[in-house]
């Protein structure tokens, strides 16, 4: 699964891009944060409050309760200040 | 159509090509945003704007389908420019073509409104030497808010 940071998610994870292989019973969203939130002080730190974070799935937004699967490019970032 | 780039763009080229040769076209409505300087006079050096690549294209895809489906328009235009820009600099461009200028007006206020809280963009300021990350603002999510169609 790849997993992509923006804006200062990356800043605080220290790499725009990973690929990881979470356990099997990572099948969500929200336990696929809970799980990269274990993975470094910076994971930990970029996902400390997970209700700012935002979530695409294969570049759609995607819910916390949204399943996730092996082949999915998952990305977290906060919300968006565009325009 | 959708434009994602670094350069800048020419207002009045765009807009007249849009319109180029389509007759039954009778209003273009448009909006243009510029980098303001939100710290006060000449204390914002630049802003960066992030984005992510695909996703956006896709978003912005989306929303001109949704609004050519909600409102009688001709063509829609969005352009949005990333990377490194300075106060006064022209960030987006959204525009929206029809008969009568009631769809082109709340087409173009549509586009930018949901832009603002789907569009995956992120603006980094340099004030004073430091880089800080703009937070989103509550009034973007009421202001797209007042476009949905479910509630």
């Amino acid at each position: 699964m790849k997993v992509l940071y923006f804006s200062w998610l990356r800043d605080r994870v220290g790499v725009a891009e990973e690929a990881v292989q979470p356990p099997g019973d990572v099948t969500t969203v929200a336990e696929l944060m809970t799980w990269l939130t274990q993975q470094s002080d910076g994971h930990a730190e970029a996902f400390k409050d997970p209700a700012i974070v935002r979530c695409a799935i294969n570049q759609d937004y995607a819910k916390a309760d949204a399943p996730i699967s092996a082949g999915d490019e998952v990305a977290f970032f906060p919300p968006v200040t565009g325009g | 159509m959708i434009k994602v780039q670094t350069d800048d763009f020419d207002v009045g080229a765009e807009l007249a090509a849009l319109s180029r040769g389509r007759t039954e076209v009778g209003a273009v409505a448009s909006f243009i945003g510029l980098v303001r300087d939100v710290a006060g006079p000449g204390e914002l050096s630049a802003m960066t704007l992030e984005h992510y690549p695909g996703m956006t294209e896709r978003q912005l895809a989306q929303l001109e389908a949704e609004a050519l489906a909600r409102w009688p328009l001709d063509k829609v235009l969005i352009i949005h420019r990333h990377g490194r820009l300075l106060p006064g600099d022209q960030i987006v461009l959204c525009a929206a073509t029809s008969s009568h200028r009631e769809a082109a007006f709340e087409a173009c206020a549509f586009l930018m409104d949901w832009l603002k809280t789907r569009a995956p963009f992120w603006k980094l300021e340099e004030v004073g030497g430091e880089s800080n990350w703009v937070a989103a603002r509550q009034g973007d999510d009421d202001a797209a808010a007042r476009w949905k169609t479910d509630k």
